[in-house]
């Protein structure tokens, strides 16, 4: 049994890693390099709210040709880490999931590939949509409450909401699933932990930053479940 | 005698399970929590993209 939980688990979680990193290094890091061109004031960004200001753009303050300076991060050594650190948190996903297809075939599911699909789109759900909807994915140059407490809150909303998930999934009565549903709602009915806007990149960028880390993050938890569930069903 | 075998069967599956889980999640706090200023910094990227809380 743990020689097929970790057999599945690494091969998934080393492809999903593997595709997560190319995303993200192509669509991702760049706006991450240029969010922290903002942090560090190499960039600025100035809201303009009166009409008139707009006539009077200038030029100086700001620079067009930031997305130049972020080139490629594709040779540089800090890619390693990131390369590498996406093998271990997906690798990290993994395993999880192998553990909820062994407790969900006990239950008298049937895991394939097909279904790993759903696995990994609800892992998706479970871990990055459900806490972006309380804290979106953060540009360095954001602002954010302390970092503890929105730790603490990711944690609890990602347990919750796996826990809702399975309830959803798995429940046989009203019962159950009501408290599935509930168990989705409540971290966001408590409320994630914000602090007054004030951040220094533009939000167009801030934007496009959070619709790609979700983006990217969806394609990668598919393939995860894809193949965690046709490892499985392989029976190694 | 059967019994026996299958519920210590049952027993080593559900020690498998909840290790391959925690292995999992040890892993997941490595790459998206842990506090030290390296693996921040090697993680940096990875913790902003995957929407970790970071800094």
């Amino acid at each position: 049994m743990f020689k097929k939980l970790i057999v599945g688990a690494v091969f998934a979680g080393l492809a999903a890693g593997v595709l997560a990193a190319l995303l993200e290094l192509t669509f991702v890091v760049p706006l991450i390099a240029q969010g922290e061109q903002y942090e560090s004031g190499d960039l600025t960004y100035f809201a303009v709210s009166d009409a008139g200001a707009a006539a009077g753009h200038d030029h100086a303050s700001h620079d067009h040709g930031a997305s130049m300076a972020a080139d490629s991060p594709l040779l540089m050594p800090r890619a390693l880490g990131t390369v590498g650190m996406f093998l271990a948190s997906y690798t990290g996903f993994a395993l999880v999931m192998v553990a909820g297809f062994a407790l969900a075939e006990r239950a008298g599911a049937t895991i394939t590939a097909r279904s790993g699909v759903i696995w990994g789109l609800m892992g998706f759900l479970a871990v990055q949509l459900a806490p972006a909807f309380g804290l979106p994915p953060e540009l360095p140059g954001s602002t954010g409450a302390p970092l503890e407490v929105r730790q603490l809150w990711w944690a609890g909303c990602v347990a919750a909401s796996v826990g809702g998930i399975a309830l959803l999934a798995f429940g046989r009565s009203a019962i159950m699933l009501g408290a599935g549903a509930v168990m989705l709602a409540l971290p966001h009915l408590i409320g994630a932990p914000l602090a007054d806007p004030s951040g220094v990149v533009p939000p167009d960028l801030a934007a496009q930053f959070t619709a790609r880390a979700l983006g990217t993050g969806a394609a990668s938890w598919a393939l995860l479940g894809t193949i965690a569930g046709a490892i499985w069903a392989r029976d190694v | 005698m059967t019994k026996t075998l299958a519920i210590a069967r049952t027993n080593t599956d559900i020690l498998a399970i909840t290790a391959t889980a925690f292995l999992g999640l040890a892993l997941v706090f490595v790459a998206g929590f842990a506090n030290s200023a390296t693996l921040h910094d090697v993680s940096h990227d990875q913790r902003h993209a995957i929407a970790f809380p970071c800094h």
